[in-house]
């Protein structure tokens, strides 16, 4: 039923003919030579429902690079279970032999001589080939976006979003939620919503935050194969913690545990035959909420960006995970009968942008929103030396290099950069052009400041952010990674409580313990206070990339984990 | 992340005072609440504090206690100063035992609900509440 030979038979014919080339000798492989778009597509069409899923796509409608992360840690409860697992841990976990299409897809192992042999991944013309030919076996498919879809490139920075709402209305989904959605401000999210959406937007846990009553539509219910659907929708929880709330403001978010309850007993009572939750919650706060609440079927995860190619069970819910930027596509079968889902087929489809011939169509409507921005796409800045990727809970090199630049550029002791997971990879030798700049730092507060911090100061954000991550209790966090520090080391243990993980901060420059009552220069950005003063981040690091021509980005060394 | 000195020095400053005050607030909210139930013993269950996991906004943080039955409700944030947030006692003609308030709370901690039943006996209910910095999720 839910099957992991469903996904492997790509790699299976891959190993056939490849099989004994082993790790290294992939270099030189086209992709298109051991790979099939039909066997990516390959599914035994089952039941009476198909719910196609996809999530987190920052904005990214052309095919990109994508490191999936080293470190993805799990605390409580949660320590070693998927998403949790990762590298050689996760290809051993699921089955898979290194080096194989899926495991350049899934994991960080030999990332970048894999990714040269099998090329980017993503790209929305080749969704659309997807989604089309699933909706070619099963018309009435059910397209579903969890959100994070109008931001993350240069494109939907400068339209404010219409790029992605132009390309997504052509792709015609029935229903969507949202998280960055709200930082393109509330009156545009509006505006988008009452003019040009043609699909439902789903929140059944936004709350108007004066009168506490819900603000936008709960859920819909859709008759599909003789069955009645419900997809509530859950929009993240956090957003005025983690985005700035003036944003946005008389909004109000959160778990809302109880009202999940209340919705779900709702949609039963409607006569749902499934219900299905389209999550921006991420992972492990989807897993906690699936054992809390009753009658979940599915929940569709987003926001954490993990990408699994088998459900997670959780009680009689199934839990599943995506990926991001337009990596991956999840097609899910139900048999629904008799008042319930009697049977589920899944299969993660990875996008290999080089396998799957891209829907001229949508080719165009693409190429049409990029074409005002062309040239300013398309400039470079510099080079790479080092694989700039961001995604993993500590540093990332995406984020050492902002770091090092807001450290040059803004004359700092030390940086600060936001843990935030969207932001795809460039790999070594690559050209660093103005489009990728914006695909690592697009968004709507993006002022890099200057002030001043005591140690102290200091010491109490990174705990801040750390219990963000490693609080044990999954609806305590809000699904980022750790900030990204520049200009300082220190070492954390994340089985700690808040106040007691970060120690021994370190000022790299002179080798120094971080002095509580003593100040420092800091530059970061992404500050979700109003009013915030500096230039913006990607004119910090594009004046860094251009003085030096071609970047690199030693090893980062100062972040010492322990209690994993 | 948050990233200005204000807001930084603020949550430092009211984190600091959490950190530094543990024992001397959690035995003032301790008196606080022996006083309400004067010193009788508390049970659990019977009622229903919501509360958001994390503080949209640390100022002003929605509570509401449901507790079908009982005479009086009270609400402690244990970490405040001050502990003591609302009692509210419902005569007999009341049709619903429950208070809906927004409450101001110092940093993360535990805000209790109190309530006395008609038979004279006390249950409880504690959640944590967080207070963030908040901005950095992905």
């Amino acid at each position: 039923m839910i099957s992991r030979r469903d996904f492997l038979q790509a790699s299976v014919a891959a190993s056939a003919i490849y099989g004994a080339s082993g790790i290294g000798n992939w270099a030189r492989l086209a992709a298109q030579q051991a790979l099939t778009q039909d066997q990516l597509l390959e599914f035994d069409t089952m039941g009476n429902v198909t719910l196609i899923h996809i999530t987190d796509i920052h904005a990214q409608l052309k095919p990109i690079w994508f490191r999936e992360p080293e470190i993805n840690l799990g605390v409580g409860d949660v320590n070693g279970l998927p998403p949790h697992v990762t590298g050689q841990d996760f290809l051993k976990l699921f089955n898979m032999t290194p080096g194989t299409p899926e495991a350049y897809a899934l994991t960080y192992v030999d990332f970048a001589s894999l990714a040269k042999g099998y090329g980017k991944m993503g790209g929305m013309d080749r969704v659309a080939t997807v989604v089309k030919s699933i909706r070619a076996e099963r018309p009435d498919a059910l397209l579903l976006d969890g959100g994070d879809t109008w931001q993350g490139s240069y494109t939907a920075q400068m339209t404010h979003g219409q790029d992605m709402v132009n390309v997504l209305n052509a792709l015609n989904p029935d229903a969507m939620t949202a998280h960055w959605e709200f930082t393109l401000g509330i009156d545009r999210v509006t505006e988008i919503i009452d003019n040009h959406l043609s699909f439902p937007f789903l929140g059944a846990n936004i709350y108007d935050a004066e009168w506490d009553e819900p603000a936008y539509e709960p859920y819909k219910i859709f008759e599909r194969g003789g069955a009645k659907i419900a997809v509530i929708g859950q929009a993240f929880p956090y957003m005025p913690i983690a985005n700035p709330g003036w944003m946005f403001p008389g909004l109000s978010f959160g778990v809302r545990e109880d009202r999940m309850r209340e919705v779900v007993q709702e949609v039963r009572d409607a006569g749902a035959d499934a219900v299905v939750v389209l999550s921006h919650n991420g992972f492990d706060v989807d897993r906690k909420l699936a054992s809390r609440v009753e009658g979940i079927d599915l929940i569709l995860t987003g926001h954490t960006h993990d990408a699994l190619p088998e459900p997670v069970k959780v009680g009689k819910t199934l839990l599943i995970a995506s990926g991001s930027n337009g990596k991956f596509v999840s097609r899910v079968d139900l048999d629904v009968r008799d008042g319930g889902v009697q049977g589920v087929r899944h299969k993660l489809i990875p996008i290999f942008s080089d396998v799957i011939t891209p829907d001229a169509e949508m080719t165009a409507l693409i190429d049409e929103q990029r074409a005002p921005y062309t040239e300013a796409l398309a400039e470079e800045l510099g080079s790479t030396d080092s694989l700039l990727y961001r995604r993993g809970n500590f540093n990332g090199t995406w984020d050492d290099l902002i770091c090092n630049a807001l450290i040059e550029e803004r004359e700092a002791d030390i940086a600060l950069s936001p843990g935030f997971r969207w932001g795809p990879s460039l790999l070594p030798g690559d050209k660093i052009t103005r489009e990728d700049v914006f695909n690592a730092t697009g968004m709507s507060y993006p002022e890099a400041y200057r002030s001043e911090m005591t140690g102290e100061m200091l010491h109490v954000i990174m705990e801040d952010v750390a219990d963000n991550l490693f609080n044990p209790d999954p609806y305590y966090q809000q699904g980022g990674d750790m900030v990204r520090v520049g200009g300082m080391g220190y070492r954390i243990d994340v089985t700690k409580p808040q106040g007691s993980r970060i120690t021994e901060m370190t000022l790299l420059k002179t080798g120094e313990a971080i002095d509580p009552a003593k100040t420092y220069v800091v530059s970061g950005w992404a500050s979700v206070n109003e009013g915030t003063e500096g230039p913006a981040i990607w004119d910090v690091v594009e004046s860094y990339i251009k003085r030096h021509g071609t970047v690199s980005v030693d090893p980062n060394n100062s972040v010492q984990v322990v209690g994993a | 992340m948050n990233m200005t000195r204000r807001t930084a020095l603020a949550l430092g400053a009211g984190a600091l005072a959490v950190t530094l005050l543990p024992l001397s607030a959690h035995a003032a909210a301790d008196d606080a609440i022996a006083t309400f139930t004067g010193g009788a013993e508390i049970g659990e269950g019977g009622l229903t504090l919501t509360t958001p996991e994390i503080a949209e906004n640390g100022n002003t943080v929605p509570v509401s206690v449901d507790a079908p039955g009982a005479v009086a409700i009270a609400v402690f944030a244990t970490g405040n100063p001050t502990p003591e947030v609302i009692t509210a006692k419902f005569g007999p003609l009341a049709a619903a035992q429950s208070v809906a308030t927004r409450i101001r709370l110092a940093g993360t901690q535990d805000v209790v609900a109190v309530a006395q039943m008609a038979d004279g006996s006390f249950v409880r209910a504690a959640n944590t509440v967080k207070v963030t910095i908040g901005g950095c999720g992905g």
